[in-house]
């Protein structure tokens, strides 16, 4: 049998066997992930199982954004820190967590929180984007980012037992406007800080999110692209939903109006509910 | 026919994850919801606009409402319409 020449080393070999094992990834596909870069937007509940899994898998590079410290309320959930990590910027401790799980991955730290100034610049270098921030105005920006940019934006939501996650990849499909048109006004929607969150519920979402990213970088498999995948925690129930590309979208339509990021766009609309909102 | 609703929305209807319904259109089985729970539907119906907030996504079945006929479009029993609202939360804080 003729050998198959490849550029892992006989430590890859071994160290992603069970990749390599698989028809849709083998070494060729092994090869296409460690040449890859993913970019998380946020170094929390969401990014941290996003980050863990992407470094074990062997993606070349990831950049980690984050413009926040690690706090001891953080780690019921975010498990790519520790106790002793408290204090630290989230992206430092991250790195050093990547490094000992896998020092394959080259990991890139932006200790920055994503703004219209910087959002284009960091995405460009990358080849999919994670979406793990806590607030709308980020969302909006990074959709808009990796829509102009032409980056495939992985959308994961989190809130008490629900979550929801989905691939917005115009022109393929919608992307996150297409879905949410409108920014929730300021208190209708409350936030994890606020209405709080099952520790567990990121682990399952931001998975999913990897998920879509190995797919996509592999191009493998069926992203979730036009689908919302919405989760009950509760109930243990996952309900897929069509999303259709909104043609008078201001981004992504036919005759887009945003054409260009712009700070005030993007304004963090302030999170206080009344007290009986932060019940629910 | 039944409304899903997510947790965040549930307590407006005494915890239950799914409230039933009737109505021959999603118009009208919301509306019908201002008397059976007047609390959850504040939630979901802007009265200015005589509609539903915008923010709000609907469905039925696995189609949004937005693709159909908007709160025109017609049900029928067995019918599920799932209420889906943007959430912002990644947990980074």
């Amino acid at each position: 049998m003729k050998a198959v020449k490849t550029m892992l080393s006989e430590a890859q070999i071994i160290r992603y066997s069970r990749h390599i094992l698989l028809p849709e990834v083998g070494g060729r596909g092994q090869e296409k992930l460690l040449a890859s870069k993913v970019l998380l937007v946020g170094a929390g509940g969401l990014g941290s199982p996003a980050a863990l899994y992407l470094a074990a898998a062997g993606v070349g590079t990831l950049g980690v954004v984050d413009g926040d410290a690690v706090d001891l309320s953080n780690l019921q959930r975010q498990v790519i820190h520790k106790t002793a990590d408290i204090g630290m910027l989230k992206v430092e401790s991250a790195r050093e967590t990547i490094r000992q799980i896998n020092p394959d991955v080259q990991v890139d730290i932006y200790p920055e929180f994503a703004s219209a100034d910087n959002i284009e610049r960091m995405l460009a270098a990358y080849d999919v984007v994670i979406d793990g921030c806590d607030n709308f105005a980020t969302r909006y920006l990074v959709s808009d980012a990796a829509v102009l940019l032409g980056k495939p934006y992985i959308y994961g939501s989190i809130l008490r037992f629900d979550g929801q996650a989905a691939v917005f990849a115009p022109p393929q499909g919608p992307c996150y406007r297409c879905l949410f048109p409108q920014v929730p006004p300021a208190g209708a929607v409350p936030s994890c800080q606020e209405a709080g969150v099952l520790g567990v519920l990121p682990g399952i979402i931001g998975l999913i999110q990897a998920t879509e990213a190995l797919k996509i970088l592999l191009g493998v498999g069926k992203p979730l692209i036009g689908r919302l995948l919405v989760f009950d925690a509760l109930a243990m129930e996952f309900t897929i939903l069509k999303v259709a590309r909104d043609k008078k979208c201001p981004v992504c339509g036919d005759a887009p109006t945003i054409a260009c990021l712009s700070a005030e766009n993007y304004r963090q609309a302030p999170c206080t509910v009344d007290e009986s909102e932060n019940q629910r | 026919m039944k409304i899903y609703l997510p947790s965040p929305l549930r307590r407006y209807a005494d915890g239950a994850k799914e409230i039933p319904v009737v109505g021959v259109c999603v118009r009208e089985v919301f509306l019908n919801l201002k008397e059976s729970h007047p609390s959850l539907f504040a939630q979901l119906w802007d009265e200015e606009a005589g509609n539903l907030k915008k923010y709000l996504n609907v469905f039925v079945n696995d189609e949004n409402i937005r693709n159909l006929q908007g709160p025109d479009t017609p049900v029928e029993e067995g019918d599920v319409l799932s209420v889906i609202p943007a959430i912002a939360g990644g947990s980074s804080r």
